[in-house]
């Protein structure tokens, strides 16, 4: 079992699918970092954001990958038209409103799925689905090498957002010292609705990565929100660095623990870690101070 | 005592349903209708009182039904001691999670999430675990006979729950009556202030979430007995968390009759959803998750708060009148 003709391509395998969970756990990081709030609307909105994918693909002919440059602007508005119109308003800036709403939209926008489509799991079907790039000792599958390059490419996109331009600024100000930054002129409800759309956009990018592999159905996103809520409690809530480093561990620790104890108890090994960093050092291997 | 009294009437007229309603649909509507107000209610105690939103108190409910059923049937134990182990285990398990986590300091968003995360750990060990019947589930005989806590008469059944219920409505009335509940009631305005006067915030959020995983539990006891099978999902399941925490905010948290009321008014949503949309999967939960969006947004205090704010408007523009009279 321990021989590294198994475990380096597990390792490098759970590398890669560790990238897509970082991305989702980005968003969750970046909304957290700035509103104080977990969002548990999250995998909803990733659910949807894969059956956007999937009709995309099924109506429309769109690759997944260039469905990105729609699914993910779209995904912007909605995040955007939520937190500014409906968490907002609905919370009356009280945090533990704001932690029922996103559960109550996760509630609705699941079970809408869930009418809309019914509880089948659907998948595309792409000729470079199961292809493989040989490395001599590993095999690894091409969507997912793409899937790794284009979180790198979007973390990168995002880093330099919130370092080079204005709204990236206030972002930044806002998470720091909300009431100093809405007296420097900032609009606070804007820049909570503009971090949400980018971290509804994490969730719609991650989402188009996912579909050439993974299958749709209206619970679809709740197994990878589980696991990100693990990697931004790992790396410590709000921190980028941590979301980015923790998913990855996590991947490699997923694809470990599928591999010595098997499929359904590979989860539970995630949840242990989840729990125990919470017990014990609640702030993550990477967070400030809470 | 004229809450006291005015509770007491409350039950008595409850009581009285069966001997005028007889039929079974609706009976079986109010049995439900009280399960969840029971499980609001213990979410009600950590929750409203105490200010800790638990998204994961399935997994009291859970463990209650689960102890109760695989009691009686792997262990032949008899069902009323059955039961009051389940409520025994229940209350073990919200000690344990409370001790682990109120130790750890974890609070508002952090004990949201931990919450959610022991409920999904219990399911996922639930659904393989052989002494659970893993992804079978496990079924209670059935053996309709008072000292195996099965009734012929659904009637009963109604008046088991409703005794439960009483039980919980007085525990939340006792919270506001006894020095424990102010100690409860400071900690959810503001914990340091309340440590400074020197609450102990530990022992108080970890003995409320006991009883409040107790209550919980109660429900899940209840649950296994009334429909007799039970399975990870539905033990465990987050619509079940879901459920818990609904019901005391669409009533009113923080207040004694806040889930009962929210219970009736969430079950007669979700029978009206049926009636006119048909009974799709998911439609109910749909109906469950606009309330509660609409509720926090126009009625952050429940419908006990509206009702609250309708007498004070009522005496306020008698006043008025008065004043412009005399």
């Amino acid at each position: 079992m321990l021989s590294p003709v198994i475990l380096i391509p597990a390792i490098l395998n759970g590398l890669l699918t560790g990238a897509v969970y970082a991305l989702v756990a980005l968003g969750l990081t970046l909304i957290y970092g700035v509103l104080h709030i977990i969002n548990f609307a999250h995998g909803a909105m990733l659910s949807a954001a894969m059956f956007a994918a999937f009709f995309a693909f099924r109506l429309l002919g769109l690759d997944p990958y260039v469905a990105i440059f729609l699914i993910a602007p779209a995904f912007f508005v909605i995040g955007y038209g939520l937190q500014r119109f409906v968490i907002g308003p609905a919370s009356h800036g009280d945090d533990r409103n704001m932690l029922l709403v996103t559960l109550g939209l996760a509630v609705v926008i699941e079970n809408v799925l869930l009418v809309a489509f019914r509880a089948d799991t659907r998948t595309i079907d792409l000729p470079y689905a199961f292809q493989t790039i040989d490395l001599g000792f590993a095999f690894l599958a091409i969507p997912r090498v793409i899937g790794f390059a284009a979180v790198l490419v979007v973390a990168l996109a995002l880093g330099a957002v919130m370092t080079l331009t204005d709204t990236g600024k206030a972002i930044r100000a806002v998470a720091k010292e909300k009431v100093g930054a809405q007296l420097a002129g900032i609009d606070v409800a804007h820049i909570y609705a503009v971090t949400f759309g980018l971290g509804t956009a994490c969730v719609a990018i991650a989402a188009c990565l996912l579909m050439p592999t993974y299958y749709v159905n209206p619970t679809a996103g709740e197994a990878f929100v589980l696991v990100a809520f693990t990697i931004v409690v790992l790396g410590g809530m709000g921190s980028v660095a941590g979301a980015l480093i923790g998913g990855l561990v996590i991947g490699v620790v997923e694809s470990l623990s599928g591999l010595f104890l098997g499929e359904s108890l590979g989860q539970i090994g995630i949840f242990l870690i989840f729990i125990a960093v919470l017990l014990v050092r609640p702030t993550g291997l990477f967070g400030a101070k809470a | 005592m004229k809450p006291l009294a005015c509770m007491l009437t409350f039950i008595i007229a409850l009581a009285a349903v069966p001997l005028v309603v007889q039929s079974n649909t609706a009976l079986n509507f109010l049995i439900t209708a009280l399960l969840i107000a029971l499980v609001g209610q213990g979410w009600n105690i950590l929750g409203g009182y105490g200010g800790q939103y638990s998204f994961g108190h399935a997994a009291f409910f859970g463990t209650g039904a689960y102890v109760t059923a695989i009691l009686q049937v792997r262990y032949s134990v008899n069902a009323w001691p059955g039961f009051l182990a389940g409520v025994t285990a229940g209350a073990s398990m919200g000690a344990i999670i409370g001790a682990l986590t109120f130790r750890a300091g974890i609070r508002g968003s952090y004990f949201a999430l931990v919450t959610l995360a022991f409920a999904e750990v219990l399911r996922i060990l639930a659904s393989v675990a052989p002494i659970t019947g893993a992804g079978v589930g496990t079924l209670i005989k059935l053996d309709l006979r008072a000292s195996a806590l099965q009734f012929q008469s659904r009637a009963v059944f109604y008046w088991v729950i409703l005794a439960l219920v009483a039980v919980s409505l007085l525990i939340a009335y006792a919270l506001e009556r006894t020095r424990f509940g102010a100690w409860l009631i400071a900690v959810r305005e503001n914990e340091d202030a309340a440590t400074a006067l020197g609450v102990n915030a530990f022992k108080v959020k970890l003995g409320a979430m006991t009883i409040s995983a107790a209550v919980t539990a109660a429900a899940g006891c209840f649950y296994a007995q009334y429909f007799l099978f039970i399975d990870s999902g539905i033990a465990y399941g987050t619509r079940m968390s879901v459920e818990a925490l609904l019901t005391p905010i669409i009533g009113g948290s923080g207040t004694v009759f806040g889930p009962l009321l929210g219970a009736l008014v969430v079950k007669s949503l979700s029978e009206v959803a049926i009636w006119v949309a048909g009974d799709a999967p998911g439609l109910n939960l749909i109906v469950y998750g606009c309330v509660l969006i609409l509720v926090i947004a126009f009625a952050p205090r429940g419908l006990v708060g509206l009702l609250g704010g309708l007498k004070t408007h009522l005496a306020r523009s008698r006043l008025l009148k008065d004043a412009a009279n005399g």
